[in-house]
């Protein structure tokens, strides 16, 4: 399992087939639209981030995709599927809300996980001891779920949605949960899937996560997506960032800043102009600005966040509460 | 995991998906502590089967009153008819209800002993023939005590128009009469009634359990991403009625254990009008249909309710609805062919206890044969029914199913 995300990425592209392709979803709950004309186009081999707060739509997107619940308007096409049961057995699903027998062994937890999607019960346990040794646990193949600490039982059942080697991994807030170790050590998974070819799909509400690991990302926001596509895409809403020191703090160079230019400390902050930056070193120069750094930032994903989301998105997504709440 | 094989598109069928959840339920099951009670079960049902049996004694007397049947000469069995009515209105029950059996023609005869037998429809407990001047009643040793006083009233009453001194009657000991065959029948039907009911309940009740259980641990909705609902509602229906199946095992087992070390045996009980092999078979039949149809109402109804207090409370109309099928089922028994018997037969959740009341008093099989049809047709639709709900509704989520619950909380308040 190589930990090259560059790798996966172009192995993610390579196909250019989707994976998922979902078109106009609608859901509602007795007149309360949770998702609103959802699109999707999920390239097969790529790790692809749904991206939202709490209350956005993200889980009940993942539900109609999987035929959990079926959609009132719009259509989705699953691993070329119009229905996602039908292939069942080629897809790997993590709920948000954990679920697992508290009686069973992890073993059996696992080995019933795969068993639900067509993996024989013996191949399931034998699998599942193996990922469990694979993933340092194996010391647990034989205790109860309920002998487990919470984050030990979620990777357990991690490993039940991994254990039929699936082509399609959704992932429903995976990392929610977990500490910070496991959290990179499911990064780590995650990488290697995608390395191996397999789709997968997750939704956070972490930015960090997506922006580490996705390919692609889907911003979702009340029950719509304002944006869709490649990660550097959405960095390339917001323009790049300039970070200017200068040794004259004063003089005639200041006239040729940008308009938003705003100091703080000894730093001038400013957006890249269009013109780019050469005309802008020339001007500095010439008026004796003393430049002692000059730094060109492109936008992270939290900013192109906050430019296509919304600040109250951006709130929400930060506090973890609902989207509602936050408005 | 690299090495490994990758999976392959398609999906599970509907049977073998089902058998995954079915194989889960009846180990957690068997290795539960539920399925200990299960099977102290016949201890607590011992107790109320002597209850309803106590309750069901009281409404046969009541429903089935014993008659006397006349086969006299055609002209003698007016007179004694016209006999009897006044004296019945003057002693009550004194005084044998009357049923015609024969107008005889002159110089034909009747056998009485055939018609102690066969005349099970009507409660035949005793027989009377021979003439108004020289009877003959036909029944039991204790029938005859009882009766032998009131039937020589009324013939006198018939013979001299008022009553007047007792006639000669003869007497003929049998060993057992329609009705008291009848009685024993009664007897066996409820025992079997009251049993079938027991389990049904006690299933029903395990498996609505099972769903909450499920609902707590948030297992359905993994469940519900990898295979139709419909294969889960099946699974875990069939998977309790396997349970069930090892329970039985188990308790005929235990109980024919006690039966040879004790020295009893089925012999000991009232035999049922189809025999004991065919009322063993019929009864697994009708508790596998019971246990389906009341089943399918309560996963439907767990499939509705988001928490354990939501489920015990919708499933209340349910448990009372299923008390009320049983009555009406143990009222039926005791009316063969009136309306309410007929209807209990026919009412899906009430047949399979009606006619395991019919299989231990009626021997014609080929009613079981429709009924079971008629059943499993039932059973079908419910379950279809049942499973469309139950998808429906289990993964509802959003600010509906919020509201939904509230209402709940404000209706059952």
């Amino acid at each position: 399992m190589r930990m090259d995300i560059g790798d996966a990425r172009v192995a993610g592209n390579a196909s250019g087939r989707l994976a998922i392709e979902a078109r106009g979803l609608v859901k509602r709950f007795d007149g309360f639209t949770a998702v609103d004309g959802v699109d999707l186009s999920v390239p097969e081999g790529a790790i692809y981030g749904i991206l939202g707060p709490n209350g956005a739509g993200k889980t009940t997107t993942l539900r109609m995709l999987l035929g959990i619940i079926e959609p009132d308007a719009g259509y989705r096409r699953i691993l070329g599927a119009d229905r996602p049961h039908d292939v069942s057995r080629a897809i790997g699903y993590l709920p948000e809300e954990r679920g697992l027998y508290p009686a069973m062994k992890a073993t059996d937890a696992i080995a019933f996980i795969g068993a639900l999607r067509g993996l024989p019960q013996k191949e399931g346990r034998r699998r599942g001891r193996e990922l469990l040794e694979a993933h340092g646990l194996g010391y647990a193949a034989d205790r109860q779920i309920r002998q487990l600490s919470k984050g030990m039982a979620q990777q357990v059942q991690i490993l039940g949605t991994l254990v039929h080697r699936p082509r399609l991994v959704v992932l429903d807030e995976p990392f929610s949960g977990l500490d910070a170790l496991n959290q990179g050590k499911l990064e780590t998974v995650i990488r290697g899937l995608a390395e191996e070819g397999t789709t997968v799909i997750f939704s956070t509400h972490v930015i960090a996560h997506a922006e580490r690991l996705c390919d692609e990302v889907a911003i979702i926001a009340g029950g719509k997506v304002p944006f869709a596509g490649p990660v550097d895409v959405a960095r390339d809403r917001i323009p790049p960032q300039v970070r200017l020191e200068t040794c004259a703090s004063d003089g005639p160079w200041r006239a040729g800043l940008p308009q938003d230019a705003r100091r703080e400390g000894r730093y001038w902050n400013f957006t890249l102009p269009d013109s780019g930056i050469e005309p802008l070193l020339r001007t500095l120069i010439e008026g004796d600005a003393g430049i002692l750094s000059l730094s060109i930032e492109r936008a992270g994903l939290h900013d192109a966040f906050v430019a296509i989301a919304g600040e109250a998105a951006a709130r929400a997504l930060e506090v973890g509460k609902p989207e509602e709440s936050a408005k | 995991m690299s090495t490994e094989p990758r999976a392959q598109a398609g999906r599970l069928s509907k049977l073998a998906a089902a058998y995954v959840i079915a194989r889960r339920d009846f180990v957690a099951i068997l290795f539960s502590r539920s399925f200990i009670f299960f099977l102290l079960g016949p201890v607590f049902m011992a107790g109320v089967a002597s209850f309803s049996g106590g309750l069901g004694e009281q409404m046969r007397v009541a429903a089935r009153q014993p008659h006397l049947g006349v086969a006299l000469p055609a002209g003698e069995v007016d007179a004694l008819l016209a006999a009897q009515g006044p004296l019945s209105a003057q002693l009550g029950d004194a005084v044998p209800p009357v049923v015609v059996l024969r107008r005889l023609a002159p110089g034909e005869s009747f056998a009485a002993r055939p018609a102690l037998t066969q005349g099970r429809r009507d409660s035949i407990a005793a027989v009377l023939t021979g003439t108004l001047a020289h009877p003959v009643l036909t029944g039991t040793k204790q029938q005859l005590d009882e009766w032998r006083g009131p039937v020589g009233l009324v013939v006198a009453a018939a013979v001299h128009g008022v009553p007047g001194p007792l006639p000669e009657m003869a007497l003929q000991n049998t060993a057992s009469s329609a009705a008291s065959e009848h009685k024993d029948q009664l007897l066996t039907a409820q025992l079997s009634q009251t049993l079938l009911f027991l389990l049904t309940m006690l299933l029903a009740g395990m498996v609505l359990s099972n769903l909450v259980e499920e609902k707590g641990n948030k297992v359905i909705e993994i469940l519900a991403a990898a295979i139709p609902m419909d294969a889960v509602f099946f699974g875990k229906l069939f998977a309790m009625l396997g349970v069930s199946f090892v329970g039985i095992a188990v308790w005929g087992a235990v109980g024919g254990l006690f039966l040879a070390m004790t020295g009893g045996g089925l012999g000991a009980l009232p035999v049922p009008a189809v025999g004991w092999p065919m009322l063993i078979g019929l009864g697994i039949v009708y508790f596998a249909m019971a246990y389906l149809l009341l089943g399918s109402v309560f996963l439907a109804i767990g499939s509705l309710a988001a928490t354990v207090r939501e489920v015990q409370t919708l499933s209340m109309p349910a448990t009372m609805m299923q008390l009320g099928v049983f009555f009406l089922a143990s009222y039926a028994m005791t009316q063969p062919g009136s309306p309410a018997e007929t209807f209990a037969v026919v009412f899906p959740f009430s047949s399979p206890f009606a006619m395991l009341a019919r299989a231990a008093q009626q021997p014609d099989l080929g009613q079981h044969i429709l009924a079971i049809g008629w059943q499993a047709l039932c059973v079908l639709v419910m379950v279809r029914l049942g499973s469309q709900l139950f998808r429906r509704r289990v993964m509802k989520s959003g600010p509906a199913g919020t509201r939904k619950r509230r209402w709940f909380r404000r209706a059952w308040a």
